[in-house]
């Protein structure tokens, strides 16, 4: 599946914001129904990466190519439009609302009652039911409230949203950081999922056990840079971990870790 | 991949079965449903035979409750969109006084006067949303201000042109006017008569109205009040724009973030909010025939008071206008009721308190059961 062109490709992206260079040569590249982690430790400039991705900063130079074509988002709703979804590790959901309502929010469906338009509740209603069932989350009932959800539940209704709402490139900022063993394990088979349907995910993350687990190609990036891909089957953890870190030091402390981990 | 696919469906049998008290009490309106028939038990048993059940007693307190309920549509909104509206009651008193002096002193026809200020009345809600939304203050604040400025200007407005506080004379130049029955007019008159005559109501035995039934028909006032209840609930639960006054409310970033105009539903709430602010205005200043600058005083605590007891989170995000308009009918009820029940008219204040104290704990309680938060 990875032999397919990819859907998104980013090539020699540099970021500067003013004297600072945030990111100093990224090349990523995203092709359908893969899984492609991209990891780095705090500061790495994953943040700054994603938001160039996902339309909201302009890359200073290099070239972003969509489906083949150059593409310069000028604004988040360009990339929204073109298929690129970001979830968010707020998720953009809000606790007191229905799954339903939290699921449809800003794009609730319309149905005519006289000279009214009203919502939409029934097919809104079952085509999250369905939605959910597909992912592996039982509503006890459809008005439950997105509180109620687990940590991991959450996480896979805002990507079931995403993925509705037409994704192709779907971009996960750090969806397992937060969560317990259980809860993890959820996220991953959602991304597997997601992956099945043929949609290109970017898993973004500094757990290189959680991105080995479901990722189809790895990329680690460290001081703004990109320091190659790596192949499912071609990299092991702790390789992983030193490129995060950097080199050396790290290559140490993991020799101690090992068995933590 | 299979292990963890595995592993999330085992999730459910650690889902606790939720009863179905658990599954009612999460339903906003619950709290005012059994304050409601408590409220009315309550009154049946100490004042049922004081006249309050009587038509003459329904009638009394189901215009107070009317009144309420008209603010607490607009207060409930509002409210559930994430903000507060103190103004309300400053408003009531500028839009009469408003309606007063260019109907009466500059001659203008009454549908005009009353159209002028529901313009006025809608730009100044537009101008308090404008400034909470531009500002980033809470609208606490922001309409604080505006309670102050609404009150002191329509003081001075009043004083200014007529020299006193209140403004007589509407009731004759609304003579004939097409818009102010909408207001101030009593339906069904032929119907109350006809009930009258057939002994089904009391009617008058002695003096000028002598065979006319005590309660006339049904006041403008009560289908303002039904109506916006409907129209409020309606917009609320059934329509894409009442989904983004629960994310407004809910969180803002998180709605704006999926595309949610939320700067535009919280403005336009304000408006609502003072759309019936005004229609409340318009309706007294109809049945009295006058206006005075000190009207609506405290109506805004009253009207988010009823809000709370509806079941609406202070902080947003979740309430019901059904729960409003109960609470509107709790408020009316036990007001009136007291004053049937020979009671002492302070200790309703009294009660206020106390139940308002109960309604927020409650809210607390519930909103801990639906977020799940501890």
């Amino acid at each position: 599946m990875s032999e397919a062109p990819p859907i998104l490709e980013m090539r020699g992206i540099e970021k500067h914001f003013g004297p600072v260079v945030a990111l100093a040569g990224v090349s990523f590249d995203i092709r359908p129904g893969e899984c492609h982690c991209l990891l780095g430790d705090n500061g790495a400039g994953k943040s700054t990466f994603i938001k160039t991705m996902s339309g909201v900063h302009r890359p200073s130079r290099g070239e972003i190519l969509f489906e083949g074509r150059p593409l310069r988002f000028s604004s988040p709703r360009d990339a929204m439009e073109a298929g690129i979804a970001t979830v968010f590790q707020d998720l953009a959901m809000i606790p007191l609302m229905s799954v339903t309502r939290n699921f449809w929010m800003g794009r609730e469906p319309q149905k005519r009652f006289g000279p009214l338009k009203l919502f939409h509740r029934a097919h809104a209603e079952a085509v999250v039911a369905e939605q959910m069932r597909e992912m592996g989350i039982n509503l006890r009932q459809a008005d439950q409230a997105v509180g109620t959800l687990s940590g991991g539940e959450r996480q896979t209704v805002a990507i079931a949203r995403a993925v509705y709402f037409g994704a192709k490139v779907l971009i996960l900022d750090e969806p397992t950081s937060a969560l317990g063993v259980r809860q993890t394990s959820h996220v991953l088979a959602t991304i597997d999922r997601v992956r099945a349907r043929g949609v290109g995910v970017v898993f973004i993350t500094h757990n290189a056990r959680h991105a080995l687990a479901v990722g189809d190609r790895f990329t680690v990036l460290n001081r703004g840079r990109t320091l190659g891909t790596a192949r499912k089957g071609e990299v092991t953890i702790t390789e992983l971990q030193d490129l995060m870190a950097g080199g050396g030091e790290m290559a140490d402390m993991s020799a101690l870790g090992e068995g933590a981990l | 991949m299979s292990a963890p696919i595995a592993a999330a469906k085992i999730d459910d049998e650690r889902l606790k079965q939720v009863s179905w008290l658990r599954q009612a009490l999460v339903r906003p309106e619950l709290g005012a449903i059994c304050g409601a028939i408590l409220v009315f038990v309550f009154f049946l048993m100490v004042a049922g035979d004081s006249g309050m059940f009587a038509p003459q007693g329904i009638r009394n307190w189901t215009l107070v409750s009317a009144q309420f309920a008209i603010l607490a549509a607009g207060a409930c909104l509002l409210m559930i969109a994430g903000e507060f509206d103190l103004s309300v009651g400053s408003m009531i008193g500028f839009a009469g006084v408003v309606i007063a002096i260019l109907s009466v002193q500059w001659g203008w026809p009454v549908w005009a006067a009353i159209l002028s200020a529901f313009a006025v009345c809608l730009f100044i809600g537009a101008v308090n949303g404008f400034l909470v939304i531009r500002t980033g203050l809470p609208s606490f604040i922001v309409t604080l201000a505006f309670l102050y400025i609404l009150r002191g200007l329509t003081i001075w407005l009043s004083v200014a042109t007529t020299r006193q506080t209140i403004i007589g004379g509407v009731g004759q130049a609304a003579e004939g006017d097409w818009l102010a029955p909408v207001f101030g007019g009593i339906a069904f008159r032929g119907l109350f008569q006809w009930m009258g005559d057939q002994g089904w109501i009391a009617t008058f035995t002695r003096g000028a109205r002598m065979g006319q039934p005590v309660v006339e028909g049904i006041p403008a006032l009560v289908f303002w009040a039904l109506g916006l209840i409907l129209f409020a609930h309606v917009l609320l639960t059934r329509t894409r724009f009442g989904n983004w006054i629960f994310a407004s409310g809910g969180d803002a970033e998180a709605a704006r973030k999926v595309g949610v105009p939320v700067s535009r539903v919280k403005i336009l709430m304000f408006m609502f909010s003072a759309f019936c602010a005004c229609v409340f205005a318009a309706c007294q200043v109809m049945e009295f025939g006058s206006a005075a600058a000190d009207r609506g005083l405290l109506k805004e605590f009253e009207a988010i008071i009823c809000v709370v007891i509806g079941g609406a989170l202070l902080t947003g995000g979740y309430g019901s206008v059904i729960g409003a308009a109960l609470g509107a009918l709790i408020f009316g009820v036990v007001q009136q009721g007291l004053f049937f029940a020979n009671a002492e008219s302070s200790l309703f204040r009294v009660f206020l308190g106390v139940i308002l104290l109960m309604a927020v704990i409650m809210n607390t309680i519930i909103r801990r059961m639906i977020t799940g938060e501890r």
